[in-house]
């Protein structure tokens, strides 16, 4: 590729219009790169409809999502109910385009929490060394001894069922990956000159770290990230179908599919629906991570 | 080697003992009083005192630790509150069964994900890729319960081919192993097909197509061989994975594993049981990823330890 690396733009000593104009042309550039990747723009459109699903359900949803119609219990799709309705005669369409409301905001927040606690962790594992990083370090090695699921029912156990907790759960779930994934960045971005220059100015460690070491990592977290929030959907659907996660009756896909198992012979549209929402959300999110991946970094292609 | 071998076993030992204090810590940040649960509600005080005692519960934390860790390492995992079973009779049970499980979901992933990579490998680029590399991201995005419950659907209660519980037979067998082996099958494709491709782009594989070989030689005895190496590594990791994961896919097919008694002991609160199935499963966890280290260096002279 001719086109210069975005991440030429920090370290610079430029004036404030000129570090907007900088991020501005990188996140053009990125722009452009993306929209020549099928995968990122069938990802990103999936999204975007699940996204204004969920903002627009209100809106959007036919009827009441938690109206029960008992004589119309179970009934098949038709022109009054395009997906049919469930064991209350509740409107599926209208709970599913609520439930995307709710899986969004459970996987946006669970991978905050992830974020906010994993990112610092990793980077100042990685940046000051020591038995800090090796306190960390083994920590992080016993929390991934425990595959996500168990730990995530671990801490539910632990909490309490619920939504909030149910954030809390997943995204203490994921503050491994991203402890250890900023902690490898740290560690070779350390070594790099612009470091020592600004030590050499007199910069303080916690100025070297988030000023200038973190910025640089943006690119790699941004990737995870989008990727993270998928696992987060998807272990958050599992608590609620296992009936430790978002408690009937809430309209969450998981929580959906946990009573759709019931009526398997009944009425094998309240099983199709919201697993294939909760599918299509996901492959939004990992469509849209291998296509940014390759978008902000060539080099991390796989 | 040997030095190797030894380094990567002490090194898990931490790991293991930190284990054992988050599943010790944990167990006992669970609201609710195991005793009185034990005694039932009409109990009075002194019985539940008595039965507090007589698990130790009115010990201080630290000896209640050492007590518990002293009775691990003699594998005495306590008793389930509900039936009084013994846990690591009840585990001793019910872990072959998962690692059978764990197993066939193994050779699923790699029958299918093997030959799936090397096809998307030699058809770089075209509609056969593009389509093996869709499914492949269709495999780690579809929760794993809901392709369970499709599978049962689709074969147990429509064409009625396969049973859609039981753990006896073959039979038995293949839907909760397709279920479980789903998502592993895609990270397969996946690494084959990259490792494949890596490997056809290297000059003795050109030098294999200069002299004449036929492609299905070039690709089966030359380049396939030394792009399975990182294929095999991944397969270990997964069976850790396999082993562990189960939880959704037991509970789907009532498979009666170390999952699914973990998800029932939930949400019965037994906590003995929880406290055992945790600890197993990590354990296994750690284990097999310290084998998979070894047997890689066994596999690859290539590579050589400090």
């Amino acid at each position: 590729m001719s086109e210069p690396r975005p991440s030429a733009l920090q370290a610079a000593p430029w004036s404030a219009p000129d570090r907007a104009r900088a991020v501005w042309s990188a996140g053009a550039l990125v722009w452009r790169r993306l929209r020549r990747s099928r995968s990122a723009v069938l990802g990103l459109s999936i999204l975007a409809v699940f996204a204004a699903c969920g903002l627009l359900a209100p809106w959007l949803a036919p009827y009441d999502p938690y109206a029960s119609d008992l004589e119309n219990s179970l009934k098949p799709p038709s022109a009054q109910h395009w997906l049919g309705t469930d064991e209350l005669g509740r409107d599926l369409l209208s709970r599913i385009l609520y439930g995307a409301r709710l899986s969004m905001v459970i996987g946006t927040i669970a991978v905050a929490i992830g974020v906010v606690l994993g990112v610092p962790l990793g980077l100042l594992s990685g940046y000051l060394g020591g038995w800090f990083d090796l306190l960390v370090q083994r920590a992080i090695d016993v929390l991934l001894a425990f595959p996500s699921t168990v730990l995530a029912i671990l801490l539910v156990t632990i909490l309490g069922v619920g939504l909030v907790n149910v954030m809390i759960a997943v995204g203490i779930v994921s503050v491994p990956t991203y402890t250890r994934l900023v902690r490898g960045q740290v560690l070779s971005l350390k070594e790099q000159e612009f470091v020592d220059a600004a030590r050499a100015l007199g910069a303080g460690s916690l100025r070297i770290v988030f000023r200038h070491i973190l910025p640089n990592t943006l690119a790699v977290l941004i990737v995870q990230t989008t990727l993270q929030v998928a696992s987060a959907i998807l272990s958050a659907a599992a608590l609620g179908f296992l009936g430790l996660g978002v408690q009937q009756p809430t309209a969450e896909w998981g929580a959906m599919l946990s009573t759709a198992r019931q009526y398997i012979q009944l009425a094998p549209h309240t099983l199709l629906f919201p697993g294939l929402a909760i599918m299509l959300t996901v492959l939004g999110f990992n469509l849209f991570g291998d296509g940014l991946r390759d978008a902000l970094d060539p080099r991390l292609r796989a | 080697m040997w030095r190797y071998i030894l380094k990567r076993v002490v090194l898990a030992l931490p790991v293991l003992v930190g284990v054992s204090v988050v599943v010790f810590v944990a167990i006992r940040l669970i609201p609710g009083d195991p005793a009185q649960l034990m005694a039932g509600q009409a109990a009075t005080q002194e019985v539940v005192q008595q039965i507090r005692q007589s698990l130790g519960l009115d010990q201080p934390l630290p000896v209640q630790y050492l007590y518990f860790l002293r009775n691990v390492v003699r594998g005495d995992l306590g008793r389930s509150l509900f039936n009084g079973a013994p846990v690591a009779e009840e585990l001793a049970q019910r872990f072959p069964r998962t690692v059978r499980l764990a197993l066939a979901s193994m050779a699923v992933a790699s029958l299918i994900g093997i030959p799936a990579g090397i096809l998307a490998a030699t058809r770089r680029s075209t509609w056969v890729d593009t389509a093996v590399m869709l499914v492949a991201l269709a495999g780690v995005s579809v929760p794993v319960f809901w392709l369970g419950l499709n599978l049962i659907l689709l074969f147990s209660v429509r064409l009625q081919w396969l049973p859609s519980f039981g753990y006896e037979t073959w039979r038995h067998l293949v839907l909760p192993s397709l279920t479980l082996g789903a998502a592993s099958t895609a990270i397969v494709a996946r690494m084959t097909r990259s490792a494949m491709l890596e490997v056809l782009g290297q000059d003795y594989v050109r030098t294999a197509r200069a002299k004449g070989l036929a492609e299905r030689v070039v690709v089966n005895r030359h380049a396939l061989r030394n792009a399975l190496i990182p294929v095999v590594t991944v397969l270990g990791l997964q069976l850790g994975t396999l082993l562990s994961g189960a939880v959704l896919t037991e509970t789907v097919f009532a498979w009666p594993g170390i999952g699914r008694l973990l998800v029932e002991a939930v949400l019965a609160r037994d906590y003995p049981i929880i406290q055992g199935a945790t600890l197993l499963i990590a354990a296994t966890f750690v284990v097999l990823n310290v084998a998979v280290d070894v047997l890689y260096g066994l596999l690859d002279p290539r590579i050589r330890y400090e």
